[in-house]
């Protein structure tokens, strides 16, 4: 099996391990080529954007009604039990109670979306499908089904429901990949809405099953900072653009330097229950521009 | 010719369950790695050759979406697909224990080298959280989808030889 020796007849055969060995100053190649330009990813992109993204956006839904139906099921049993309870209950709910219940139901919702719209008006936005998510079982990010050739670039934000789930830092032909804050290795500048101290909001994956992420860095010496305080992007952010929610402190502690806070703030989105987002198609002014 | 183009089709394919209907049917959040399961089944079927091209290519398509570096889930899964071909002499593809055995510790493989390298190099040290957090479910889930894909591959591979006369092993081999 020597590479010298050829065999009459027999056609040349690279042996495995110089293959491996070229395979492998190839990865590297690329991991650094990655790691400072932007050579490799986007010619990558495109062509697997042209091949996988159309199968991933036909897959997804058939993923999420087959969870929908599998939380039904699962759901079966509560709602058994609710059924004889609320059957129960019917006699005595009376018409003016159901619409009583429907008026404030509408009401709730208008009142966060008009929330929304006033929080966030001035900045353009376009709706995007999530049509996969992270594979692997360490970080939090997924793509959508929007590139650039929808206008869409990189470091831009995007909003969910009522707050801010991250930034694009991929972008192909036809699908983008975004970041979510909640993932171990994203940092935000984020500020405190009622006192405008500074603090980094880390996402973590040891707290992911709390449902909650965590925030460090807070100078708060007058002790304003209390839980249940919002916090939002902070005008210093050099990605995210200023006053976007992000959520709401559950749990603050003075740190050992007795200098700083950190603790923890639970997001202002449901991440596990994600199918489309809003990106905000307007990016952060930076200094070189 | 042939093969090649139904393994690229069959890793694509993979890829694309895991990230799409396997994320709706995850348990605590986590799925299982169905491109450990195709690269280290093929490497002990095919030998090191094929093991590291289709490492190599799950590698590409994990870090194309979702990596933050492209290369490092190519450099990973190659090498897993690499060793796992080194041991083609010495397995039986037919028995089921044996691959289940060499999915599983890829996989522990896997999720050692990417907690060290992803994890601890950023100063999360709290190893027994991930340990019993992320590593060994996947593992389990692992293990439990190659019950279903690996006898699959294995059909699949028999009918690329054209040796599918006698039955395909089961479960009941075990």
């Amino acid at each position: 099996m020597s590479p010298i020796i050829k065999q009459k007849g027999e056609r040349y055969k690279l042996p495995d391990r110089y293959l491996l060995f070229i395979l492998t100053v190839i990865c590297l190649g690329l991991i650094i080529l990655t790691l400072y330009t932007d050579y490799i990813s986007r010619p990558l992109g495109f062509v697997a954007g042209r091949v996988i993204v159309p199968m991933q956006s036909g897959l997804s839904h058939v993923g999420s009604y087959l969870g929908g139906r599998r939380d039904e099921l699962a759901n079966i049993r509560d709602l058994l039990a609710e059924n004889e309870r609320l059957r129960e209950q019917l006699d005595i709910l009376t018409l003016e109670n159901t619409l009583y219940k429907q008026d404030r139901y509408e009401l709730a919702n208008l009142r966060i979306l008009y929330e929304l719209d006033s929080m966030y008006a001035d900045y353009e936005k376009v709706g995007a499908r999530i049509i996969a998510r992270d594979p692997g079982n360490w970080f939090h990010s997924f793509t959508i089904d929007k590139g650039y050739e929808d206008g869409l670039a990189e470091d831009m934000n995007i909003l969910a429901g009522a707050g801010l789930i991250g930034r694009i830092v991929r972008v192909g032909p036809n699908w983008s990949r975004v970041i979510t804050i909640i993932a171990d290795n994203s940092n935000v500048s984020g500020q405190v809405l009622a006192t405008e101290d500074n603090l980094i909001v880390r996402g973590n994956r040891e707290l992911y099953a709390d449902g909650v992420i965590e925030f460090e860095q807070l100078i708060d010496n007058a002790d304003r900072v209390v839980v249940g305080d919002k916090i939002v992007t902070s005008i210093i952010s050099d990605k995210y653009l200023p006053g976007i929610l992000i959520g709401y402190i559950t749990q603050i502690s003075r740190d050992a330097n007795n200098l700083t806070k950190s603790g923890q703030l639970a997001p202002a989105v449901d991440f596990e229950r994600l199918s489309e987002v809003l990106v905000i198609t307007e990016l952060k002014q930076s200094i070189e521009d | 010719m042939k093969r090649s183009l139904v393994y690229i089709v069959l890793i694509i394919f993979c890829f694309i369950l895991q990230a799409t209907v396997f994320r709706s049917f995850s348990f605590a959040g986590i799925v299982p790695n169905l491109l450990i399961i195709v690269t280290a089944s093929l490497g002990f079927m095919r030998g090191a050759r094929t093991g590291l091209a289709v490492g190599f290519l799950c590698g590409l398509l994990m870090d194309i979406f979702f990596g933050d570096v492209i290369g490092f889930h190519a450099l990973l899964y190659m090498y897993i697909g690499f060793i796992n071909g080194l041991l083609t002499g010495f397995f039986f593809p037919e028995r089921i224990k044996q691959p289940l055995f060499m999915i599983t510790l890829s996989n522990i493989f896997y999720g050692m080298l990417s907690y060290l390298i992803l994890f601890m190099m950023r100063g999360r040290f709290n190893f027994n959280f991930y340990l019993i957090n992320v590593i060994l479910p996947e593992v389990v889930y692992t293990v439990l989808a190659a019950l279903i894909l690996y006898p699959l591959i294995l059909w699949l591979d028999g009918l690329l030889d054209g040796r599918n006369n006698k039955a395909v092993t089961t479960v009941n081999d075990l």
